[in-house]
């Protein structure tokens, strides 16, 4: 089965190939279900190739052809395929499966629903080559073919201009990261001469280069991190981001593309241990981000972006993880985040859709007595981001926490849990906005209903996987299955393997269920008894309040430090090319039609006059020979 | 035996009666007439000078008939521009037909 590993892309790439070709005249409704049915096919062959890396096969590089070979340095098209990869696969096709089910009800109206599975199919094919890439260069073509579709499916609906503008952010925060990425990538090229997972990780074992050079790598891929997975400094596409339709936000921007950088990190996890300090700066941007992030979501009033602020703040959790030397724990988050944040999203994509496109949770309200299904789901979701126990979340960011502060990072321990508490808080309160309390618009609720079944499945299959998918694989705590699977795969050979003691573990579950508890009493008490009154609570807080809504004046700062010196920059440039560049060769095309001017009125048409030129011209040369050959000119 | 220059002075004359012609008339296809007088004119010479140094060398006649070739092809092509010409208007006269001039 690992043979055919390259089938998984394939499915999707020819779902790319057919919905984009046929899909405007011929195929129409058609192309969801084409797309589909190639993403589950190739989550059933994801499952096949987990359960053979599960069967012990650790490590197999499957590859497909050659693709550059200059001397010793060679780039294959090539699959690396291990514990972490199939997981990654598997998480990866099995939720875009579910999704893209769930979008065959929620854009079924749409005119340009053919676009959307195409490039949805074309993301699916992209991200499947960056999990499963085994060098760095053709990581960095899945890389790009992510960023690409998350900027084509942002802009989706580009008659409108917040989702072009959104899209064009986007893209250009992600070629900000991307730039920190190439750097990393020519940096290995030039320390290794190899961009080879295996061969970069053998020769940082056998003989580490000079400190400053694996920095320099490391801070480099970090930043491109930083950019794909929206942290610190380069987080604020991602809210924006939410423009896009919804199964878009939950696929790209939720459960897939943004984990990419936890991905690379994790696979650089060799590099990044023998780069010292370079984990410890990873750590804390991730911890600043979590709790950062969390303090915004907390005044949004915009169901997405909620989420969206949710999502930076759990993936700020998984940088915090592989920062504390934990990256099990990210990977097991990655996974857990994937289907209970995945089905945030759909289920609010279901409430939107039930409202016929109302985003604002100041007009909703008591819609569980007419969504029922997207109500308990959503429940469940909310459970596992609040990490409540038994369900995925707890599971997994119990592991987080408890290993930051198992490893002494007792600072960024203290931060996890106070965004544990945000966390239980701002999504108590998001869905109590949503569902419960008296229908604050009328109207809306009157016409509100249930989504098909087709939305309904997908939303209760993420839910089965978010309450049991965390305690399958990651219990018992730190010795569970998915330390067993990843643990040789990702953690550094040699480093010492850190199990706390049960009473230890116990009181830290013990302190994380207790933060997630109290953020949910908080949000009960302000918006079901109004004692405190949300309201209230907003006046008494005044400018801190402002600035929360306002998310920090980052935009804005953004926009006065930076995009108008790039503004002011493109105009300089763009004065310099109209009047320098086109301007000479304005003037050089002006030279040459003048001296045509004089040039074509030897053409007169008179085929007479050319007949004289010819026999005058004969003549010269005839005088000028004959002159010569009598030596009147001289020898 | 008629002399080599007796040839010679009936080529020139030939010559230069089609080069006037071709400078001189209108009509294209008298302009045609006369570029032939000048290429049989060129071969009277070859002719001439080929049986006159014909021990050294008999390759000047083999020239005359890649000139009647020539010759050939030429006439083929200038008739057919001529024709093509006529139909688009119906003149002759070189002079008249001046659309491309620059």
């Amino acid at each position: 089965m690992i043979q055919l590993v390259w089938l998984i892309p394939a499915f999707p790439l020819a779902a790319f190939l057919i919905d984009g070709l046929f899909g405007r005249r011929w195929l129409r409704a058609w192309t969801g279900w084409i797309a589909s049915a190639a993403v589950g096919a190739s989550a059933i062959v994801a499952i096949g190739v987990f359960l053979e890396v599960l069967g012990g096969k650790q490590q197999t590089v499957v590859q497909l052809y050659r693709w550059i070979g200059v001397g010793d340095f060679q780039v294959n098209v090539a699959a690396l395929i291990d514990p972490l990869s199939s997981t990654m696969l598997l998480v990866v096709t099995v939720v875009s499966f579910l999704i893209f089910v769930y979008s065959n009800g929620y854009m079924a109206e749409d005119r340009g629903l053919w676009r959307f599975f195409t490039w949805m199919s074309l993301f699916v094919f992209a991200m499947l080559i960056l999990v499963m890439a085994d060098n760095y260069l053709l990581m960095f073509v899945g890389w790009e073919g992510v960023g690409l579709c998350s900027y084509l499916l942002i802009g989706f609906w580009f008659e409108r201009p917040e989702p072009y503008y959104a899209a064009k952010k986007a893209f250009v925060m992600n070629r900000i990261g991307d730039w920190g990425y190439t750097i990393g990538i020519i940096t290995i090229f030039l320390v290794f001469g190899s961009m080879n997972f295996l061969d970069v990780f053998k020769r940082v074992e056998e003989s580490a280069p000079a400190q400053s050079a694996l920095t320099l790598i490391c801070l480099a891929l970090f930043f491109g991190a930083t950019g794909k997975s929206a942290q610190l400094p380069l987080y604020s596409w991602l809210p924006d981001a939410m423009e896009g339709p919804t199964p878009v936000s939950a696929l790209i921007h939720a459960a897939t593309m943004v984990t990419s950088g936890v991905y690379l990190v994790a696979r650089s996890t060799p590099l990044f241990a023998a780069a010292g300090s370079s984990l410890e700066v990873v750590g804390v941007v991730g911890a600043i981000t979590a709790i950062f992030a969390a303090t915004i979501a907390l005044v949004q009033f915009d169901i997405k972006r909620v989420m969206a602020y949710s999502t930076v703040s759990q993936l700020g959790y998984m940088f915090l993880a592989l920062g504390v030397g934990a990256p099990v724990a990210a990977i097991f988050h990655l996974a857990t985040h994937a289907f209970f944040k995945a089905l945030l999203f759909l289920g609010s994509g279901s409430v939107i859709h039930g409202l016929g496109g109302e985003q604002d949770m100041r007009r909703m309200g008591a819609l569980r007595r007419k969504m029922p299904v997207t109500f308990w789901t959503m429940l469940i979701a909310g459970g596992a981001l609040a990490a409540l126990p038994p369900l995925a979340g707890f599971w997994s960011k119990d592991e987080i926490v408890g290993a930051a502060f198992t490893n002494g990072h007792v600072l960024l321990y203290a931060i996890g849990i106070v965004t544990a508490v945000l966390t239980a808080f701002y999504v108590t309160r998001a869905l109590w906005m949503t569902f419960y309390g008296e229908p604050r618009d009328r109207h809306l609720y009157d016409h509100a209903h249930e989504s098909p079944r087709v939305m309904i499945l997908p939303l209760a299959a993420l839910a089965l996987g978010s309450v049991v998918l965390g305690i399958a694989i990651g219990f018992p705590p730190e010795q569970g299955f998915i330390h067993r699977f990843l643990g040789p795969a990702v953690e550094v050979p040699g480093a010492v393997e850190h199990v706390p003691e049960l009473a230890t573990i116990l009181v830290l579950a013990l302190v994380s269920v207790a933060a997630g508890v109290i953020g949910i009493a908080v949000a009960i008490s302000v918006y079901v008894r109004h004692r405190p009154d949300a309201t209230a609570i907003a006046r008494a807080a005044g400018p801190y309040y402002r600035i929360l809504v306002n998310k920090y004046y980052v935009d804005e700062l953004y926009d006065h430090r930076i995009v108008e010196a790039a503004r002011a920059f493109a105009g300089a440039s763009w004065a310099f090319d109209i009047h320098i560049i086109d301007g000479l060769a304005n003037r050089i095309g002006w030279l040459l039609s003048l001296s045509g001017t004089g040039a074509r009125r030897l053409q007169t048409g008179i085929v007479g006059n050319y007949a004289l030129t010819i026999v005058a011209g004969l003549l010269l040369v005839l005088v000028a020979y004959g002159g010569y050959a009598a030596g009147v000119f001289g020898r | 035996m008629v002399p080599l220059g007796a040839y010679i002075a009936v080529s020139a004359a030939l010559f230069f009666i089609g080069c006037a012609g071709v400078l001189v008339r209108r009509n294209a296809v008298v302009i045609l007439m006369c570029v032939e007088l000048m290429l049989n004119a060129a071969n009277l010479a070859l002719v001439a000078f080929s049986r006159r140094y014909g021990a050294v060398d008999e390759r000047g006649s083999v020239f005359v008939i890649f000139v009647f070739v020539i010759a050939a092809a030429e006439v083929a092509v200038g008739l057919a521009i001529v024709l093509s010409a006529y139909r688009n208007r119906p003149v002759v006269d070189v002079d008249e037909i001046r659309a491309m001039k620059g």
